[in-house]
């Protein structure tokens, strides 16, 4: 029997479950190198060279070149990993969730300064609001 | 003999140590967030335990993808301040009590909750936010502190029915202790956000002051509400409200005092909630 998923209806949410986990294991793996300052400099001497050492798929290693935080979720990625790359580029977190909203910075900070995205109308795939 | 005499909720928002590490805790911005927990502050200066059991997650600092330990008991006798990859928090390393500590291991193992037991952990600011609004910016934290580590990031997170259960063995576990110790039990996390894909920026207040109003009066109720619930209204990452429950649940079953209460949106991407409620 195929796992129950009830979240994949939830519009502009990747849930990080155990099939996101097995397919970003190695994405996932490489933020974690970057916990360490020398891999920090060496990724940001040559961020090419460095990917190709982890045993990622070329379109993982491309969404991480791209700063694609949307796409690095699609392939298994995850937030907390991904922060990692964030942090090497020296980006906030608020810079770093906004960044996937398609939103500027700034209209996503003021949207969190009024009281952040409300849940209505955003529960459900083709819900109204 | 040790006993439970308190419990704190709080969020454990990273922006809010970056604020106070960089000394902009003056900003009307973080004032708002500050303000808060002045309360909190004085509170815990006239009510300072032995030893605060702290609940929280590790978020991809101690753990990797390599392990994921659903539940995680620290039980060595310091534990070091993670490099988040912004460098460590300028904050005091955290001292443990491996004696408590490996009592409630037994205890609660033997209570059919299969901890996993760790002697070498980083603590990131899952666990240094929490003690630093509480505490301020002291040369090293005022009592022991036994990390609790719950997997929150990889789906699917314990129940919250499973967390306030784990609570009430906890519970068992240290007023079987012989040593008469003060011991409080925080739970940190939440309230509703999403920090991920289009949807990140969610907040819902009515969810959050419902779940504080619930986790006061009905928490076995409460602790029904499915994994769902929470990522649909609250967000992906509001699903660490379930660690919530480990706290309440260590608390006594008559009902609680609540003796502080706060409620904020935002601090960066998060709403921030926090609740002190004392053993009568």
């Amino acid at each position: 029997m195929a796992l129950d998923k009830p979240y994949q209806d939830i519009p502009g949410t990747t849930i990080f479950d155990a099939e996101q986990s097995r397919r970003g294991y190695h994405l996932n793996q490489f933020c974690m190198s970057l916990m360490k300052a020398e891999n920090r400099t060496r990724f940001k001497a040559n961020e090419r060279a460095y990917l190709d050492e982890w045993p990622m798929s070329e379109a993982q290693k491309q969404a991480v070149l791209d700063r694609d935080l949307n796409r690095c979720i699609a392939l298994g990625g995850n937030i907390y990993f991904l922060a990692k790359i964030g942090a090497t580029d020296g980006k906030s977190f608020q810079q770093m969730a906004g960044s996937m909203t398609g939103m500027s910075e700034a209209e996503y900070r003021d949207m969190m300064v009024n009281g952040g995205r409300s849940v209505e109308g955003n529960r459900r795939i083709g819900e109204k609001r | 003999m040790a006993h439970v005499s308190a419990s704190v909720y709080t969020s454990h928002v990273p922006a809010i140590g970056a604020a106070l590490d960089l000394g902009k805790t003056g900003e009307p911005y973080w004032q708002k967030v500050f303000g808060g927990y002045e309360f909190s502050k004085q509170w815990i200066k006239e009510h300072r335990p032995d030893v605060i059991f702290l609940v929280y997650n590790d978020h991809a600092n101690a753990f990797s993808l390599e392990l994921i330990p659903t539940f995680a008991i620290g039980t060595a006798a310091e534990f070091a301040v993670a490099d988040e990859g912004w460098g460590p928090r300028p904050v005091p390393k955290v001292i443990g009590h491996p004696e408590l500590a490996s009592h409630i291991a037994q205890s609660v193992i033997q209570d059919d909750f299969d901890l996993t037991v760790v002697n070498k952990m980083d603590v990131d600011h899952g666990l240094t936010v929490p003690l630093s609004l509480m505490f301020g910016q002291p040369e090293a934290w005022p009592c022991r502190i036994i990390p609790f580590a719950v997997n929150v990031v990889q789906y699917p997170p314990p129940s919250g029915r499973r967390c306030f259960q784990l609570g009430r063995a906890i519970r068992k576990a240290i007023e079987s202790y012989d040593e008469d110790l003060d011991v409080q039990v925080w739970g940190t996390g939440g309230m509703s956000h999403q920090l991920q894909g289009p949807r990140a920026g969610l907040i819902n207040k009515a969810f959050d002051n419902a779940f504080l109003d619930r986790l006061i009066a009905e928490p076995a109720e409460l602790a029904k509400m499915p994994h769902i619930d929470y990522v649909r209204e609250a967000g992906s990452e509001g699903i660490e409200l379930v660690m919530w429950f480990i706290a309440r649940g260590a608390m006594s079953d008559a009902p609680p005092e609540v003796v502080h209460r706060f409620y904020h949106v935002p601090a960066s991407n998060t709403a921030v909630g926090h609740l002190i409620l004392e053993n009568r």
